[in-house]
């Protein structure tokens, strides 16, 4: 077993076992918390596929502004942020089969994926991961439309909460 | 190779060879070997901070008109660790009803969001980290981590001030977090990379300092909201919230804040002096050896933290409306400008001599920040004339 393996082990479960914690916890601010972790989780995952951009935004995004908003708004609605009633209802056995058998479904198709045990090639070196995902996200052949048609709904979004917060006088 | 060119990697091969020798797998050297780096620099890092703690002392002493420690040893120089033996010898008390996990591991995060800023800090050309080729984002992710654990903090203590203390600095640390990226990203213009060693290599010929003297300037008054030092010290506010977050905090547990602050703003001192001044680059002397690339970027840090601290002790603190129209009103739209008009400069003027280049940012930068004090400067003649206007008409009746 090699140190990456190891890494890779003990951050999938720690992943695993805080989005766990995420949905059994009573505690809604607990609750944010081990999201937080569970994302730091993620991040440490695409860290290792070597994904050093995307991990970074990762932690920015999520945990840096939505997991905080979460927190806040946990923290401003309710005096007792513990939840006392059940946590599931009388459908959670259909939630379960789809859930295993959404696993399934995608443990069948990794399997059936012909270049699963093939070893992945080595990154010529001089490689540069961030600048190619810059050339491929505004080069008219590649992305630019999905990132524009992104980029204008967050700001019709931005623009929708600047209005419903504007307080008109 | 030798030791005097490339110390730490001459040091970790020797190493790695002295474990090999020992019958252990030589990946398992290399992470051991790995490891106990990382261990060595939070070590010196720690012992650094120690003696942060006398530099901040002596410092505020001589802007305050006092001499300060001067007791225990020469210059007062064992003060700090008379301190930590104070600290850690203190009760350590926990409120009632406090969350007792999250509030003992909310010190423990805000010290390691400012250890973690350090893997991607290029102390040397060859002592560093982390070559990672996002680290400009980097510092940002830190800085998230260093938000949650206020915000734990002020959360778990349950007392009220702590969470308004919260509150403040979130909103404070959310805001400037904005004007701090965009201006993030003009040495990254200019560098092209967002790798801190590539962004100091770039600064060859010319700091950045002298293409963007208004994106320097808006970057330190944004890490000092970030670090949440006075001006902007709402947070804590001593007159008004007790002490802010950390009120209900006692020894090593208030310590590891205290020691986070002071270490944060030296780092982000030399962060400054990184993207904007140079970092290890001082006229050619880094070629000459490493240990000389150490002891510039170590004095190019604590000039940084050195006017950090002169804001800190000159300037009074500013109310919580004031810092967020500050924020949102003038230094996000100015630094979107600025950012703008860098981008178009920078295209511009490309492949024009380094003379023209030069002078063509450095002038576009002062006519904007000309463009933009103006702009101010008329809004709130406006706004004092809305004000004094109909006083000084019913003066004018009595």
């Amino acid at each position: 077993m090699t140190p990456e393996k190891i890494i890779f082990l003990i951050v999938a479960g720690a992943t695993l076992a805080s989005g766990l914690m995420v949905v059994t916890t009573r505690n809604l601010i607990h609750a944010a918390l081990w999201l937080v972790a569970t994302l730091f989780g993620v991040a440490a995952v695409f860290a290792i596929l070597n994904a050093g951009f995307i991990a970074v935004v990762q932690i920015v995004v999520y945990v840096g502004a939505i997991a905080i908003l979460f927190i806040f708004a946990v923290m401003l609605t309710r005096k007792d942020m513990r939840d006392s009633g059940p946590q599931h209802n009388k459908n959670w056995w259909a939630g379960a089969l789809l859930a295993v058998m959404t696993f399934g479904g995608l443990v069948f198709l990794v399997q059936s994926w012909a270049s699963l045990s093939k070893a992945a090639a080595d990154i010529p070196s001089g490689f540069d991961a961030v600048s190619q995902l810059g050339n491929q996200l505004t080069s008219p052949n590649a992305y630019v439309l999905p990132f524009e048609v992104a980029s204008v709904l967050l700001l019709a979004a931005m623009v929708g909460a600047v209005y419903v917060a504007f307080n008109r006088k | 190779m030798n030791f005097w060119t490339d110390p730490l990697k001459v040091a970790a091969e020797w190493l790695e060879g002295i474990l090999t020798g020992w019958g252990m797998d030589a990946i398992f050297a290399h992470v051991l070997v790995v490891f106990l780096g990382v261990l060595l620099l939070i070590t010196i890092l720690m012992v650094l901070d120690i003696f942060l703690v006398w530099i901040e002392r002596k410092v505020v002493s001589r802007f305050q008109d006092r001499i300060g420690p001067n007791r225990v040893g020469p210059y007062g120089l064992i003060q700090p660790f008379a301190d930590i033996i104070k600290l850690i010898i203190k009760e350590d008390t926990t409120p009632d009803g406090a969350d007792k996990v999250v509030y003992n591991l909310a010190p423990i995060l805000s010290m390691m969001s400012v250890l973690i800023v350090w893997a991607v800090v290029p102390i040397a050309p060859v002592i560093l980290g982390t070559d990672l080729n996002v680290g400009v984002l980097f510092l940002i992710a830190a800085g998230a981590i260093g938000t949650l654990s206020i915000i734990m903090a002020g959360w778990s203590s349950n007392n009220k001030f702590a969470l308004i203390g919260g509150f403040r600095q979130v909103a404070m640390m959310v805001a400037f977090e904005i004007p701090m990226l965009t201006m993030l990203l003009i040495p990254t213009i200019f560098a092209g990379s967002m790798n801190m060693n590539a962004i100091i290599q770039a600064q060859g010929s010319i700091w950045y300092f002298f293409l963007s003297p208004l994106g320097t300037l808006i970057f330190l008054i944004a890490v000092i909201a970030e670090l949440g030092r006075a001006p902007f010290d709402l947070a804590e506010g001593e007159s008004e919230l007790v002490a802010g977050y950390n009120t209900e905090y006692s020894g090593m547990k208030f310590g590891m804040f205290y020691a986070g602050e002071l270490l944060h703003a030296m780092t982000f001192g030399g962060i400054w002096g990184i993207l904007f001044f140079g970092g290890y680059r001082f006229f050619g002397l880094e070629q000459v050896s490493p240990f000389l690339a150490v002891l510039i970027f170590l004095a190019k840090a604590l000039i940084g933290y050195w006017v950090i601290m002169w804001v800190k002790y000159t300037m009074m603190r500013i109310r919580i409306d004031q810092m967020l129209a500050f924020n949102w009103m003038f230094l996000t739209p100015l630094s979107f400008v600025l950012l703008m008009v860098t981008a178009l400069a920078n295209a511009l003027l490309a492949g024009t001599s380094i003379w023209v280049y030069g002078i063509g940012m450095f002038a576009s930068n002062i006519i904007l920040g000309w463009v933009a004090l103006e702009i101010v400067r008329s809004y709130s003649r406006k706004e004092r004339e809305k004000l004094e206007g109909p006083r000084k008409v019913a003066e004018a009746h009595h």
